[in-house]
C-alpha cells in the first residue's frame, strides 16, 4: 500500500515541477502581487484622524446612531471617531496605528502611541478643546502597514488557487483522460490515489508559500509578533481545508469546463468574503455569517491575529477547529462521491 | 492451451437507461489461448471487455476469474492495455514504467519488460513525444509489468500502420509463445486469424458466432471465392454463372463449389482467366454472410 502510494506521490510531484509554467505562474504569481501592492500603498493614504472613544458596554448598547459624544474634542469633524467597550483591544489598537488616540470620557484619560505623528496631533487638539487636562497614558508600538496586513490575504489567496485548481482540476483532467481508468485497473486504491494528491500538493504549495515568503520579507520585513512554527501550522491546515474543498469539487466531474465553473464558484466568494483584500468587521451579518462559513476566511484571520497581533495557539484555536472539521468533512465526502471514471 | 477455463462468463447482462450493451452472453476462456471478440462498432466487445476487466459492473451475470468472482487477485494478476491511455504528463517512457511496476506486488524484471516491448533506445523520451506504434508498445509494456495471468488487449492495433501493426503481432506472438491467456478485441479480421485461437464475433450485444476461426470458416463455407476484373466479363451473364455472382464492382467474385467447372464456362464465354484469383472464404466473408454489416473502425 505505501509503495503505491509513495509511486503516485512521485510521479505526480514529478508533473508538477517539470510543468515550468505553471511552476512560474505559481511563484511569480504572489510575489508580483506582493510587490506590486507594496510600492502602491508604500505611502500612508488614510485621510483622516482616528480616534477610539471608550465606553460602557451597556451605554454602547443603549446608543441607538453612532453620533459623537458631549465633549468639546468629540465635536471635531475632522476626526472620524470611533466607540469602543473592550479597553485591552483598544489600547492594543492604539499600539498596532491602527487607532491614532484612545480616549475615555469618564475618566478623562487618553492614550496614545509615542511613535504616532497623528497621535500627537490628536494631543494638542484634545488638550485645546478640554476645560480639564486629561491625563496621559502612553503605549509603544511600531504601525501595522497595509503591506503587513495584505500579504497574508496575498499568500492565502495564492495558496486557494494552487489548492482547488490543482488538485480539483488536475483530478478533473486525468478522469476526462482516462488516465483514472487506467490506474482502476491496477490494483490501486483510491484512497491511495487521493492521498498521494493530497500529500503532493501540501508539500509542494507549503515549499512554495515558504520560499515566497522567505523571499519577500527579506525585501519588506513584515512585521512577525507571534510563532514562525504556528504560522506554518495554520497555513497547512488552510491547505488541507482547501484541498480537501478540491477533491470534493472534483470527484465525479468529467468536464475541465464544468469543473472551472465550479472552481470558480467557490472561489470567488473566498476572494471577496474572506477578509482577503478587505476585512469582514462591520459588515451585514448575514455576510459575516457567509464569511465564516468559508475556509479561507478562517486561516485569513488565524494567521493575521499570529503575525500582525501575537496571537497564541489558545487564542487562534477557535479558526483551526473550524479549519479541521472542514477538512474532516471535505475529506469524508470527496472520498465517498469519487468514482475512478465520470458518470 | 490448457483445457482450464481461466475466466467463465455467464448470462452477462448490461443495460444503460436508452440501451442493451451487453445482452446475455455466454462464453469461456480457456487457460493459455488468444481468444478474440469481434464485432462492428457498438456490438458491444468494449462493454464486455470492461466488463470482464472488472471496471463496470454488470447489471446481472456472473464472471468468475479462476473459478472465483474478480477480486484483488485478478487485480493483481491482469494485465490491461485500453484502446487508448492517457499517462501523466512530463514523465519519460521510463518513470511511466516505474509508475505502474511499483503499483503491483508480483513484477517481472523492468529490464525483460523493457526488452521485451523493444523500448531500449525511447527510455528518456517524454512520453507525449512517442509516435502511435511506439505508445502502443509503452501502453503493452505497461500491461505487462505485473506478468500478468491474463491480458487484455482493446483494439491495440488501431490506427497504426501495416509495418507498425505487423511488429506488434510479432510481440503478441511472443507473448502467446510465454503460454500466457490474451483476450483480444479487434476489427481486423486478419488480425484475429493471424492471432486468435478462438472467437466470438457479437452484434447488437449477443454472440452470433463463436469457435476456432478454421470451425467457423469451415462450419459456414464450402466454397472458394473467384475474383477477376469485372470489365473482362460482359454485363449479362448465364443463370449458371449469375447465380454464383456474390459480389460485383471493380472485381467480380464468384462463389463457387465447383472451381473446374467455373473455370469451364469462363473459357467457353472466351474470358481471359491470366488476372484470375482464387481464394478461401475469410473471416470477413463469415462476418457479412451474419450481419450484412462491414467491420470498419
Amino acid at each position: 500500500m505505501m509503495r503505491r502510494f509513495l509511486a503516485l506521490l512521485q510521479a505526480r510531484n514529478m508533473e508538477f515541477l517539470r510543468d515550468k509554467s505553471s511552476l512560474g505562474w505559481n511563484v511569480a504569481f504572489p510575489i508580483l502581487l506582493v510587490f506590486g501592492l507594496a510600492a502602491i500603498f508604500s505611502g500612508d493614504s488614510r485621510p483622516m484622524f482616528r480616534v477610539s472613544v471608550l465606553t460602557t458596554p451597556a451605554e454602547l448598547a443603549k446608543k441607538t446612531d453612532s453620533g459623537p459624544g458631549e465633549h468639546r474634542f468629540l465635536q471635531d469633524p475632522f476626526i472620524q471617531f470611533t466607540e469602543v467597550s473592550d479597553q485591552q483591544l483598544a489600547i492594543g489598537d492604539v499600539r498596532l496605528h491602527k487607532s491614532d488616540l484612545l480616549f475615555d470620557p469618564t475618566s478623562n484619560h487618553y492614550w496614545i502611541n509615542l511613535s504616532s505623528e497623528k497621535g500627537h496631533h490628536l494631543e494638542a487638539i484634545l488638550l485645546g478643546a478640554s476645560s480639564t487636562s486629561p491625563q496621559r497614558l502612553e503605549v509603544s508600538g511600531d504601525p501595522v502597514r497595509l503591506i503587513d496586513w495584505l500579504m497574508p490575504g496575498i499568500l492565502g489567496m495564492n495558496m486557494m488557487f494552487s489548492c482547488l485548481f490543482g488538485v480539483g482540476y488536475i483530478v478533473v483532467r486525468y478522469r476526462k483522460s482516462g488516465f483514472l481508468k487506467r490506474l482502476n485497473a491496477t490494483p490501486t486504491r483510491a484512497v491511495e490515489f487521493l492521498a498521494a494528491q493530497i500529500l503532493s500538493r501540501l508539500l509542494l504549495i507549503m515549499a512554495l508559500t515558504v520560499a515566497v515568503f522567505i523571499g519577500t520579507n527579506l525585501f519588506l520585513g513584515f512585521r512577525m509578533e507571534g510563532s514562525y512554527w504556528l504560522l506554518f501550522v495554520t497555513a497547512c491546515l488552510g491547505a488541507m481545508a482547501l484541498i480537501s474543498m478540491g477533491l470534493v469539487v472534483s470527484a465525479r466531474v468529467s468536464s475541465e469546463e464544468l469543473a472551472g465553473g465550479l472552481l470558480n464558484f467557490v472561489t470567488w466568494p473566498m476572494m471577496v468574503l474572506s477578509d482577503v483584500w478587505f476585512s469582514m468587521e462591520g459588515s451585514h451579518p448575514v455576510m459575516v455569517a457567509i464569511s465564516k462559513a468559508l475556509p479561507l476566511t478562517h486561516l485569513m484571520q488565524a494567521s493575521r491575529a499570529i503575525m500582525l497581533d501575537g496571537a497564541g495557539l489558545a487564542e487562534i484555536m477557535p479558526n483551526l477547529i473550524v479549519l479541521a472539521t472542514m477538512t474532516l468533512v471535505f475529506l469524508g465526502l470527496g472520498s465517498w462521491w469519487f468514482r475512478w471514471q465520470g458518470d | 492451451m490448457s483445457t482450464l477455463n481461466i475466466l467463465e462468463i455467464s448470462q452477462l447482462i448490461k443495460q444503460y437507461p436508452d440501451t442493451t450493451a451487453v445482452a446475455g452472453i455466454n462464453f469461456n476462456v480457456p487457460e493459455g489461448s488468444c481468444f478474440g471478440l469481434l464485432g462492428p462498432n457498438g456490438a458491444g466487445k468494449t462493454t464486455t471487455i470492461e466488463l470482464l476487466e472488472g471496471l463496470i459492473k454488470p447489471t446481472s451475470g456472473s464472471i468468475l476469474y479462476r473459478g472465483k468472482p474478480l477480486g484483488d487477485d485478478f487485480r493483481q494478476q491482469a494485465g490491461i492495455q485500453f484502446q487508448s491511455t492517457a499517462l501523466q504528463d512530463f514523465l519519460t517512457v521510463r518513470e511511466s514504467l516505474e509508475l505502474f511496476h511499483q503499483l503491483y506486488d508480483h513484477r517481472l524484471p523492468l529490464q525483460q519488460v523493457i526488452e521485451m516491448c523493444d523500448l531500449g533506445e525511447l527510455l528518456d523520451r517524454d512520453n507525449r513525444k512517442l509516435s502511435g506504434g511506439q505508445r502502443q508498445r509503452l501502453l503493452l509494456a505497461i500491461a505487462l509489468v505485473n506478468d500478468p495471468q491474463v491480458l487484455f488487449l482493446d483494439e491495440p492495433t488501431t490506427g497504426l500502420d501495416p509495418q507498425a501493426r505487423r511488429n506488434f503481432w510479432e510481440l503478441i506472438q511472443r507473448i502467446k509463445d510465454d503460454n500466457k491467456t490474451i483476450l483480444l478485441t479487434t476489427h481486423y479480421m486478419e488480425e484475429a486469424a493471424v492471432l486468435c485461437d478462438q472467437l466470438i464475433i457479437m452484434d447488437s450485444g449477443k454472440i452470433i458466432a463463436e469457435g476456432t476461426p478454421d470451425d467457423l470458416l469451415n462450419s459456414h463455407f464450402e466454397d472458394v471465392i473467384v475474383e477477376l476484373p469485372s470489365d473482362l466479363l460482359p454485363e449479362s451473364l448465364p443463370t449458371e454463372l449469375q447465380q454464383q455472382v456474390l459480389h460485383r464492382n471493380d472485381l467480380i467474385e464468384f462463389a463457387s463449389n465447383d472451381v473446374n467447372q467455373l473455370i469451364v464456362s469462363l473459357q467457353s464465354m472466351q474470358v481471359p482467366l491470366q488476372q484470375l484469383r482464387i481464394r478461401s472464404r475469410t473471416l470477413e466473408d463469415l462476418f457479412l454472410q451474419l450481419t450484412g454489416k462491414e467491420l470498419r473502425a
